[in-house]
């Protein structure tokens, strides 16, 4: 049967000690320019005082399902590609921002040559059968790339077994970002 | 009880991203204000010239129309000039997007040239039909115009409609921001476009039946933008904290004073008292009632494009 993909990136944070290899593959995997990253590490901390709870996640562009970067795009700059990847055509792009403004997740910026960049799921290595360079690089295992509409897939597994979250679920954006708690 | 987030730390430090966006600044804050104000003047120009006069209109009317474009075009111009990409900006142009209300208002822009350049031909008196005729080849386009008259004119009023609420759907359909989601905006900037059109004329020296018409007017766009004001406060009030969110931008946080002092006393409160003033003591109108209106509209957008970015999901718990 022809099914459609559907990549995900399923973020363990019971494993994740923020290291940042993630950040700095990506830097250079992607060449990405200095001071701007696509992916980055976030540190949350609740309770009261001695109670305290960390969660530690690596955050980047969620790659919606129901993405408002593509339908706020003049130009059809930012689109979809197979398995739900959103990109942005830098051939088309007029660094008009309104993408940018549209993001929940604010996972977008201007890169310096005028176009908007973000996190690609690494597209380039995907086509060539790879995983993505910051879960290659994962010291912890804390990252998983992959297919989650293949029942037989690591993501797919990990998300029906494991209790998992999405970041501002309320946005209604369907985000592809899944978070193990 | 949910725990409370004591700390939030990301490696994060993307440029014009963290740790506030702010991706728009004055260019589209002039760009919108223009938007509303041409929008404001083929709207007022339309209805005004709606009946053929027998005696020639002002000046400044007669000139309503082509003025606007010539302000359409500086607006496009802070447009452009906040384009990062300015070398890629004939892709608008290369594509239309239905979902997208930035594709949706590029096109508005350019169809509103010629059937408001046409409108404005029709605007003009005898003397400057004359004159342009004898500079350019237009008496059959011109003929053409005056056989389509209501058409046009028709046309330039939805125009500067589509143009005016679009300028307010920009903001309002980018729900990532919190205070832009709202659908007040679309139009709150129209009836912000229109008092500007009329203040805009009414700096001019004008026949006493219009004059009168567009101060009734601007005074009727004033109090219809204030209830909106009031029904988007009252509407982030009923939003949870998402709207409280929003609202404590304006009611206590950082845009308060800028919005209440400038937006709603000076452009709307002010011009209000001395329009009525002007209007019970038979006074002659100053310039200073429509400056303030002016001003009061283009810190109108400029408030609540700063307000807005400034109001992002990662502020929600």
């Amino acid at each position: 049967m022809n099914r459609e993909k559907r990549y995900v990136m399923v973020v363990d944070t019971r494993l994740c000690v923020g290291c940042k290899a993630c950040v700095l593959a990506c830097k250079a995997e992607n060449n990405t320019p200095d001071g701007y990253c696509r992916d980055w590490i976030v540190e949350d901390i609740w309770g009261l005082f001695p109670n305290l709870r960390a969660e530690i996640r690596s955050e980047r562009c969620n790659h919606c399902s129901n993405a408002p970067c593509v339908d706020a795009c003049p130009t059809g700059a930012s689109h979809k590609v197979d398995g739900g990847i959103v990109l942005v055509d830098h051939d088309l792009c007029t660094g008009c921002k309104a993408c940018i403004a549209s993001c929940p997740y604010d996972a977008r910026y201007v890169h310096p040559d005028g176009y908007v960049d973000k996190c690609t799921f690494c597209a380039h290595r995907v086509a060539d059968g790879k995983t993505t360079a910051c879960v290659a690089i994962c010291p912890t295992k804390t990252l998983h790339f992959g297919d989650a509409n293949d029942p037989q897939s690591e993501v797919a597994q990990l998300l029906a077994s494991r209790r998992h979250k999405v970041l501002h679920p309320e946005t209604g954006c369907e985000p592809n970002l899944y978070f193990l708690t | 009880m949910l725990p409370t987030l004591l700390e939030h730390t990301t490696t994060r430090i993307n440029a014009e991203i963290d740790p506030a966006l702010h991706i728009w600044g004055w260019e589209i804050a002039v760009y919108l204000f223009l938007g509303g104000l041409v929008a404001g003047l083929l709207i007022l120009s339309s209805l005004l010239l709606w009946k053929p006069r027998e005696q020639t209109p002002s000046r400044i009317l007669q000139f309503a129309p082509l003025l606007a474009l010539v302000l359409l075009s500086l607006g496009m111009g802070a447009l452009f000039l906040d384009l990062a990409y300015k070398l890629h900006v004939f892709r608008f142009y290369t594509a239309f997007r239905p979902t997208s209300p930035m594709s949706w208002g590029a096109w508005i822009l350019v169809l509103i040239y010629p059937v408001a350049a046409l409108s404005g031909l029709l605007a003009l008196g005898p003397d400057a039909r004359a004159w342009l005729l004898k500079k350019l080849p237009l008496a059959k386009v011109l003929a053409w115009a005056e056989r389509k008259r209501q058409a046009l004119l028709g046309a330039t009023l939805a125009g500067g409609v589509g143009l005016g609420i679009y300028t307010g759907l920009l903001l309002g359909t980018l729900t990532a921001r919190i205070q832009w989601n709202t659908a007040v905006l679309g139009p709150l900037f129209l009836t912000s476009g229109l008092s500007s059109g009329a203040a805009f004329l009414l700096l001019f020296k004008l026949d006493e039946v219009d004059r009168h018409r567009l101060v009734r007017w601007d005074m009727l766009a004033l109090v219809v933008e204030a209830v909106l004001i009031a029904a988007m406060l009252l509407g982030f009030a009923n939003a949870g904290a998402a709207g409280q969110l929003a609202a404590d931008a304006l009611l206590g946080g950082a845009w308060t004073a800028s919005f209440w002092s400038l937006v709603v006393v000076m452009g709307i409160a002010v011009p209000l008292l001395l329009e009525g003033i002007e209007i019970k003591k038979h006074l002659p109108l100053v310039a200073v009632t429509p400056t303030l209106v002016l001003l009061g509209g283009l810190a109108l957008r400029a408030v609540l494009l700063a307000a807005g970015q400034d109001s992002g999901f990662r502020m929600l718990p």
